[in-house]
């Protein structure tokens, strides 16, 4: 059934007979629109991707940054309406630092998701809002070590138990994508936006479940992704952006920093080269025929 | 004597009759953020040629008893900034729940600009300043060493009435009468910075703890010390008063054993 004429796109919080929100949809088809942006998620930490098309010539270089740091720990890109992904992430600092006052810690990437699902499916209930115009992609790090309580002095009871249990293991990776409706789900490798049909295939063929990917390959794998979700818009000028979180004992110590600028160059000019490499190798096969194709590339 | 404490103390209705209620004030203003309640004793800090040192002991007091002997009142703020806390100890942690939101916050943006000491100080004593005006007072003498935007060493004082001072040695507390006369005599007002180092400035600090130890009641064996200089903040939290002697103690006349 189509949407159109019959009156029940017109508003949020209307279901269509077949069941359907159609505003929500609509979002959603915003979203697709957007430059693509991924997350990988690693045994060592997280990754995230954007590409940055650039809408005009007179925008400065590096400037009007894609990736947004919540508290330390988390970051957050999406694809879709700006505005709407500012306002997300105004949201979820709001989230975290309302965390930080109940509770003093950081609060978990699986926690702050949560509140964000639940902050973007509210935006689907009622017909004088709209639903956002993002997909997100929240990554962090739930620190492995035993963190101590924000504004704590002293080091409390030396005998008690005092709740801990011996040898539990806590932190690690977080990595999860919320959709305009609301729903949320933790992944491996995440993919939205324009070139995220693409981006899924080659971030499946990463076995990212296994945990062999180191954060810095990674980091590699993430730069050549985006470059090859953005060969269906060619035409189009893009900058890479890339931001990471690794564990304590990583290069950002569990926080969530831009990938340093010699380690994103170099991951830019191994996509390069790999993409260029294929172009070459398809025009090889055509030379030489099928049968002598076959050579892996590197 | 009954199970409601706001009739104790009170006359009783089945002597006296029924009290008329609506004379006692049932609301009123707020007092007891208006006093210190669990309060660390001196911070004391000496600059030097390429950095500050800063110290303060381990012990939080309540009222005159050793409460907790293991408080760390020496706050270190980014990566090249250290806050040392005098006064009540629970507005100590607020203000160092107020300064993580704030690191957090300036983190947002990545612009490599991070707030060095002297901002940190503006800001703090503007805090204090506010509170004192609301007659909420943040029951806290600071000190703030790190450096200044020029990279050069900065040591200044910010009181729970918002007043702010500097100099190139500073004390709270106790220390302000007991440290400064002893950091006045060891870096005179002719020396200049740089032939201060390093190590007499950590020395004069444990010097100045060793006296107060000796002579302020509500201090402590056990201190922090930090040295902040370009490399970064070198933070020892369990140090310990070495070398006492007590002899100048026989000779202390005026109150215990010895009246006379």
């Amino acid at each position: 059934m189509t949407s159109i004429g019959t009156g029940y796109d017109l508003s949020n919080s209307v279901f269509s007979p077949d069941g359907r929100n159609f505003q929500v949809e609509y979002a959603a088809k915003a979203v697709e629109n957007g430059g693509t942006a991924i997350g990988i998620r690693c045994k060592d930490g997280v990754v995230l991707a954007v590409e940055k098309i650039i809408t005009s010539k007179l925008l400065k270089p590096g400037a009007n940054k894609r990736i947004a740091t919540v508290d330390r720990h988390v970051g957050i890109v999406s694809a879709g309406l700006v505005p709407d992904g500012r306002h997300f992430v105004s949201r979820a600092r709001d989230e975290a630092a309302s965390w930080r006052s109940v509770y003093k810690g950081p609060i978990p990437v699986s926690a702050l998701s949560n509140r964000l699902g639940s902050y973007v499916q509210a935006y689907t209930l009622y017909s004088s809002v709209r639903p956002f115009g993002v997909t997100a992609i929240v990554g962090g790090w739930d620190s492995e070590a035993e963190l101590a309580v924000d504004g704590q002095v002293g080091s409390g009871p030396k005998s008690g138990s005092g709740g801990k249990v011996d040898g539990a293991r806590a932190g690690g990776p977080g990595l999860y994508m919320i959709e305009p409706s609301g729903l949320y789900w933790g992944y491996y490798g995440a993919a939205t936006g324009k070139g995220r049909q693409a981006a899924k295939a080659e971030l499946e063929k990463l076995d990212l479940s296994s945990g062999n990917l180191s954060l810095v390959d990674a980091v590699k794998e993430a730069a050549r992704i985006i470059y090859v979700a953005h060969e269906d818009s060619k035409d189009k000028d893009f900058e890479l952006e890339m931001s990471w979180i690794s564990s304590l004992d990583g290069p950002t110590h569990g926080r969530h920093e831009e990938v340093p600028k010699q380690l994103l160059e170099e991951a830019e000019k191994a996509a390069k080269r790999s993409l260029e490499g294929e172009d070459e190798e398809e025009e090889e096969v055509a030379k030489d025929g099928p049968n002598q194709g076959e050579r892996m590339e590197e | 004597m009954n199970h409601y404490p706001e009739v104790w103390g009170r006359p009783r209705d089945d002597i006296y009759g029924p009290y008329n209620s609506s004379y006692l004030q049932t609301t009123g203003p707020k007092t007891h953020t208006q006093s210190p309640a669990v309060t660390g004793t001196s911070v004391i800090a000496v600059k030097f040629n390429g950095g500050v040192a800063i110290a303060a002991d381990n012990l939080a007091s309540y009222g005159s008893l050793a409460r907790f002997t293991d408080v760390k009142r020496l706050r270190v703020f980014g990566d090249s900034a250290v806050v040392g806390f005098s006064g009540d100890v629970s507005d100590m942690q607020y203000i160092d729940r107020l300064l993580e939101s704030l690191d957090i916050r300036e983190n947002y943006s990545t612009h490599g600009n991070m707030m060095n000491a002297k901002n940190l100080h503006t800001y703090l004593s503007k805090v204090l300043y506010k509170r004192r005006s609301e007659f909420n007072p943040l029951w806290n003498h600071i000190l703030v060493a790190g450096f200044d935007e020029d990279k050069k060493p900065f040591l200044s004082s910010a009181d729970l009435l918002g007043t702010t001072y500097s100099a190139p040695h500073l004390a709270t507390g106790f220390g302000a009468h007991l440290a400064i006369p002893i950091l006045r005599r060891l870096f005179p007002e002719e020396k200049p910075l740089e032939e201060i180092s390093k190590g007499e400035a950590e020395a004069a600090l444990r010097e100045c703890l060793k006296v107060l130890w000796y002579r302020d009641a509500r201090s402590l064996d056990k201190y922090s010390i930090a040295v902040i200089t370009a490399e970064g903040v070198e933070i020892k939290e369990d140090q310990v008063i070495e070398a006492q002697s007590w002899a100048f103690a026989e000779s202390i006349r005026g109150y215990g054993a010895q009246v006379n």
